[in-house]
């Protein structure tokens, strides 16, 4: 075992797979001599040189076509958009592109890309640098998005990542990054479309991702303690493919359901989620799906205001208190 | 010049121009839907400058597809089978007219958002260089894709990073029915816009095959020598509306008119009677030749199968 915070858990990925395989290499904004915008990839380019490690202009279209064009020749390209925020300017590769090849070409191109991206507010970044669009992502026939929320999930997804023939979004929550977990040092992979129980519980099912999942345990634990009621909470890890059993299965045994995520309400992931749960367990709840996402509105600088739109714990135990009379 | 491959630009150009005239007509009938634009008049671009690849280049270009598939040797029984949603299409009826793939002759596509398939290119460049293949990029644009961002973020990747990529610009003075006078700050001629990137650039005259050929030859050879992309603009015209959904309203009939007397298919056939190359009893059995071949492909085509409903849901991703 190894302590490790999520910024080294995915630094070890790059590294195992810069070494296992040549045709792998970095490409993104300042990854190389600035050592990367969240220090992931720092000391890469000294490692392994300025062939596999490519400091790029900011041309987020062009990173990522390019990317996509090395895949569809043959190379593992792992490209860095150095946040979620700036992915914007590449949509059009992303979606009409990457997502679309194999599909378009009847499987005879394939674009086995892993774009590495930040997602997630809370630091006081403002509207244009606070967003998460990786549930907006999963909406997308073509893409696997993956968001793991902790070191161990980090390494374990991130190397079944780089074995995809699929081009994947790999979710790095930015306020993750120093989060510390012990991680086996032994070799082990994560499934994709493999949700975790973090907690078990029989009362109610918190079906979460990314960031929330920690803010998803802490509502939990005051929940237990003031209340003394259990809640399941399932950290899904990859949205796409995403683990429906788990979720299904949990909320058959607690007859009610709450998913948490960090984006707005409005289109939010979670909808997705509970629209399918109350066609596959209506029988089983006791109450409604409760959706608790941000406010609709950009993201505020200001740190009152910004924690006024986030999900805290205390929203999510309040939410939970109101809906489901505990 | 070898006299024979002279005469095989004249047979292609011809293909590229029967192949292109039924498809508006089999469009007109129903056959073919969809948008579906037409590569009459072009024809001299793509087959003078395909005709220059070797078999490892890699061909990548935007939806007015089906030249650049044909002259690319692509069976022309599987791209109209295509153009008609078949099983035996190009893609199995996923891709349509502006998706055209071909993978074996690395025909990478086919590409119906204007300039997308330029990042695309870079990376493919990137790819040759990367493992010393020596492979170059044949990346066909037209004038309207010059106005898009990833234009200018992939002419200067592809500079910087020196990147194996022939930039063919088809200007053919419109995108859709704007006329490059009111889309280009620095007016029409567009190969000046490489300058301020570094890279080489040549007008040339995109009705004439034989000139594209010696162009395209002379900027491969730049190209595999190492020194990174070259920009070609080849001026050229549709003698057809932008897709069969046209109005034609904003050109006038007298301006096709004058275009087609440059028609280029027309101007290789003098020349090669000129030059005695060939005589009228050869150029007709050609044209017979090519004639049968295309209603060789409508029949295979008509014939095929429409894909089977359980395919929908196959190649999304790689089999689970
Ligand atoms: C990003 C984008 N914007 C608009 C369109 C609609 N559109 C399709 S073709 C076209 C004109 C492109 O002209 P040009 O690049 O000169 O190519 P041409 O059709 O003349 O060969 C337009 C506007 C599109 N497909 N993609
Ligand atoms: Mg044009």
């Amino acid at each position: 075992m190894s302590n490790l915070t999520l910024r080294e858990s995915i630094k070890t990925g790059l590294i195992e797979a810069l070494e296992s395989d040549t045709k792998v290499f970095l490409m993104g904004e300042d990854i190389g001599d600035y050592n990367g915008a969240y220090a992931v990839t720092a000391g890469l380019l000294k490692k392994f040189g300025p062939k596999r490690i490519i400091d790029t202009p900011i041309s987020e279209s062009v990173i990522l076509g390019t990317g996509i064009g090395a895949a569809a020749a043959g190379l593992r390209p792992i490209v860095e958009i150095m946040t979620i925020n700036f992915l914007l300017l590449a949509f059009d590769q992303l979606i009409n592109h990457a997502a679309k090849l194999r599909y378009m070409s009847n499987g005879q191109i394939e674009v086995p890309l892993v774009l590495r991206t930040v997602t997630g507010g809370g630091a006081q970044l403002g509207a244009t640098h606070s967003q998460s669009f990786e549930g907006w992502l999963a909406a997308v026939p073509g893409l696997k998005v993956v968001c793991p929320s902790t070191p161990k999930d980090a390494l374990g997804l991130f190397r079944t990542s780089m074995k995809q023939k699929d081009p994947v979004v790999f979710a790095e929550h930015a306020l993750l990054y120093g989060v510390k977990e012990e991680v086996p040092d032994e070799f082990f992979e994560i499934p994709f479309g493999k949700a975790n129980i973090k907690r078990s519980g029989d009362s109610i099912t918190i079906i979460s991702y990314s960031g929330m999942v920690r803010t998803c345990m802490a509502a939990s634990e005051i929940i237990s303690k003031d209340f003394n009621v259990e809640c399941e909470v399932i950290d899904l890890r990859t949205l796409r493919p995403l683990d429906f059993e788990t979720i299904i299965k949990s909320v058959k045994k607690t007859g009610r359901a709450v998913v948490v995520e960090e984006t707005w309400k409005t289109g939010g992931f979670g909808a997705n989620i509970s629209e399918s749960i109350q066609l596959e367990a209506f029988d089983y709840l006791d109450g409604p799906i409760i959706r608790i996402a941000s406010e609709d509105v950009p993201a505020p600088y200001n740190r009152k205001l910004e924690l006024g739109t986030i999900p805290s714990e205390e929203k999510i135990v309040a939410a939970i208190k109101q809906n489901f009379s505990i | 010049m070898d006299q024979s491959k002279t005469i095989k630009l004249y047979q292609d150009m011809l293909l590229l121009r029967r192949f292109e005239e039924e498809t508006g007509r089999l469009y007109m009938e129903g056959d073919i839907r969809g948008f579906c634009h037409l590569y009459i008049g072009e024809e001299a671009i793509a087959v003078g400058s395909i005709s220059c690849l070797s078999e490892k280049d890699y061909i990548i270009t935007h939806y007015r597809d089906h030249g650049h598939a044909l002259a690319r040797g692509i069976n022309p029984k599987n791209i109209m089978s295509e153009l008609m949603g078949k099983s035996d299409g190009t893609s199995a009826g996923k891709g349509g007219s502006m998706h055209i793939f071909d993978v074996s002759k690395r025909f990478m596509g086919g590409h119906a958002i204007v300039g997308g398939q330029l990042p695309i290119a870079c990376g493919l460049g990137f790819a040759s260089k990367y493992q010393e293949e020596n492979s170059i990029v044949l990346c066909f644009l037209g004038d309207g894709a010059v106005n898009e961002g990833e234009f200018h973020e992939s002419m200067n990747l592809a500079s910087l990073w020196k990147l194996p990529i022939l930039f063919c610009l088809e200007n053919n003075l419109y995108g859709m029915g704007t006329h490059v006078n009111k889309t280009r700050s620095s007016g029409k001629d567009i190969y000046k816009i490489a300058d301020s990137y570094k890279i080489p650039s040549m007008q040339i005259d995109g009705m004439d095959v034989l000139e594209v050929q010696k162009a395209t030859q002379q900027s491969i050879e730049k190209i595999r020598s190492g020194e990174g992309p070259v920009f070609l603009e080849a001026m050229c015209y549709r003698f057809r509306g932008h897709s069969m959904a046209d109005p034609s309203s904003y050109r006038k009939s007298q301006e096709v008119v004058e275009w087609q007397k440059n028609d280029p298919i027309i101007k290789l056939e003098k020349f090669l009677s000129n030059q005695k190359i060939i005589d009228q009893q050869k150029i007709l059995k050609i044209k017979e030749s090519v004639d049968s071949e295309i209603f060789d492909c409508i029949e295979f085509a008509k014939n095929s199968p429409d894909p089977k409903i359980e395919s929908l849901l196959e190649n999304v991703y790689q089999n689970e």
